[in-house]
């Protein structure tokens, strides 16, 4: 990415989000955002970056609204107008809610429990992210023409029934901020656990197919928004606990994946692990431990933090995971916990004592690859060969994700 | 400020009709206390519940002749039991008023705005 990319990546989010309150209308501030990008290509590379990037696009860009509201006639301007009369009035500290950030705003706007959740994660990477409707739509493996519906389709809804543009109310905040931690954690998961995307453009060109095992843009992406609702709300415990989880998820990043094959979190060069990220999310799990207010988020970091402790994988203090993985249990008792809960049973008591805890998620887990490598693993190390090698192979059947599959397919070979 | 359409959808499930006066009366005095709640707050518009829908009757004149039929136009289990029309600074007012009315007559809401007046030359 070059640095005039980075730039407008980092300041997307902050020139709509202004646009919004100014004209209260999403269309109008991501258009006039754009056009100030395209002004900003030009000059740049002549003039020099100036000095306050985000300051000059938010001017140009108020400019090229203004421009457009002007012509397209009286009507159009008097409404402008007079959003902008309202929404200045609404500026009381009351109205305009607990914290007062326009991307703040403009993230709640994008994840209102009124969308679809599909399409808030999608809207959170267009406006805020800056995201090119290509890029969405090749995370999401959907055509560019679909995912170009479901944004515009999203921000026609959030017009005609007048979904506010506010943080919500103090009172509203906990039921609201569960669904703009969800959209930013699926948006981390799709960079971290990227679905084997195959670039549509070059499946349709005949190019060879490109498989991405990590997004490493979406990672950043997601870690930069959470950063920013983490600073806006200073004293939320679970949007702590979800930055935390994901800066220590991705400071093993580096060590995961070697030469295009999965490295598990035993086998992987923990010199690699990034060490600020580490120190960073286990200062972060510290304070929230502190809190003593453990949500789901705050519980997976605190596991992620337990691990990335550890030296090397002999150290791991299995004890605490399991702890953790009990707590977390009883506040998501979801199959998914469960499973991941047994491969800490396993380190402690054994792989025949997990391999009946594993066998008994079958009836909900049965087609989930995760499941059917763990199950494989079990298997292998209690020396039953055969049933191994046909959970391998299911496994690698369900696997997307070509990194996680590379690494499948030599595990099986080695048996 | 907007107008939303609260409607009240029956899916065919509930069972209004072999219920009792005195299971039914607790249902109609939330919705008066609902109703008053919307016009001391200067939101109500107009709102009303309707006949069941063995009562419908369906024109089509949309062929250059009138077809009037007995029954609703559509064959699905669902129907529209009632409304509220209301006035509603956004959306999230909108669903705050409508989870209120929901449970006030023990069914589903659906919440729609309606479209802004045509300008006034």
């Amino acid at each position: 990415m070059t640095d005039l990319e980075q730039v407008f990546r980092a300041e997307h989010g902050r020139v709509v989000a202004t646009l919004a309150r100014r004209f209260g209308d999403l269309d109008i501030a991501e258009e006039a955002t754009s056009e100030a990008l395209v002004v900003a290509v030009e000059r740049w590379p002549r003039d020099g970056v100036p000095p306050n990037p985000g300051a000059w696009l938010t001017t140009v860009a108020t400019n090229k609204a203004l421009d457009r509201v002007r012509r397209e006639g009286r009507r159009d301007a008097k409404q402008a107008e007079a959003t902008l009369m309202d929404e200045q009035m609404r500026r009381d500290p009351e109205e305009t809610g607990p914290v007062d950030d326009d991307r703040l705003r403009l993230i709640f706007t994008c994840c209102h429990p009124a969308l679809a959740p599909e399409n808030r994660v999608a809207l959170t990477l267009r406006l805020l992210g800056g995201l090119s409707v290509a890029e969405i739509a090749h995370a999401f493996l959907v055509p560019e023409a679909t995912m170009a519906q479901r944004i515009t389709r999203s921000k026609a809804k959030i017009k005609q029934a007048h979904i506010p543009y506010r943080v919500p109310a103090a009172g509203d905040l906990p039921s609201r901020i569960s669904a703009v931690l969800a959209a930013l954690y699926l948006v981390f998961n799709e960079g971290y656990l990227a679905s084997g995307a195959i670039s549509r453009a070059q499946a349709a060109s005949g190019e060879d197919s490109v498989l991405v095992p990590v997004r490493e843009d979406l990672c950043a992406e997601a870690i930069r928004l959470t950063r920013l609702t983490s600073s806006l709300l200073p004293d939320h415990p679970e949007t702590d606990g979800l930055l935390a989880l994901m800066l220590l998820t991705q400071a093993r990043s580096p060590a995961r994946v070697v030469d295009g094959v999965l490295v598990t979190l035993d086998e992987q060069d923990r010199r690699l692990w990034d060490a600020a990220l580490i120190d960073e999310g286990h200062a972060i799990v510290r304070r929230c431990l502190a809190r003593n207010r453990p949500g789901r988020y705050q519980l997976q970091a605190a596991i992620n933090a337990v691990h990335t402790d550890a030296l090397d994988v002999t150290m791991t203090d299995w004890g605490q995971v399991l702890a953790l993985y009990d707590r977390l249990a009883a506040i998501d008792p979801s199959p998914v916990v469960a499973l991941n809960r047994a491969v800490a049973v396993a380190e402690l008591d054994g792989p025949e004592v997990a391999l009946s805890l594993v066998d008994g998620l079958a009836g909900s887990l049965a087609g989930y690859h995760a499941f059917q490598a763990t199950r494989a693993d079990l298997l292998r190390r209690l020396g039953r060969r055969d049933a191994a090698l046909a959970a391998y192979d299911e496994a690698i059947r369900l696997a997307g994700n070509p990194a996680e599959n590379a690494w499948l397919t030599a595990r099986r070979d080695s048996i | 400020m907007a107008q939303y359409m609260l409607s009240v959808h029956h899916d065919g499930t509930e069972d209004f009709e072999s219920m009792t006066p005195e299971e039914l009366q607790p249902i109609f005095e939330a919705v008066d206390r609902f109703n008053k709640e919307v016009q001391e707050a200067g939101k109500w518009v107009f709102a009303g519940g309707l006949e069941p829908i063995e009562s419908a009757t369906t024109v089509d004149n949309t062929k250059g002749e009138a077809l009037v039929t007995d029954g609703p136009f559509s064959e699905s289990k669902e129907f529209l039991g009632g409304f509220w029309i209301i006035e509603s600074a956004d959306l999230d007012e909108a669903l705050d008023w409508a989870q209120r009315g929901s449970a006030a007559c023990a069914g589903r809401v659906e919440v729609r705005p309606f479209q802004p007046e045509p300008p006034t030359e």
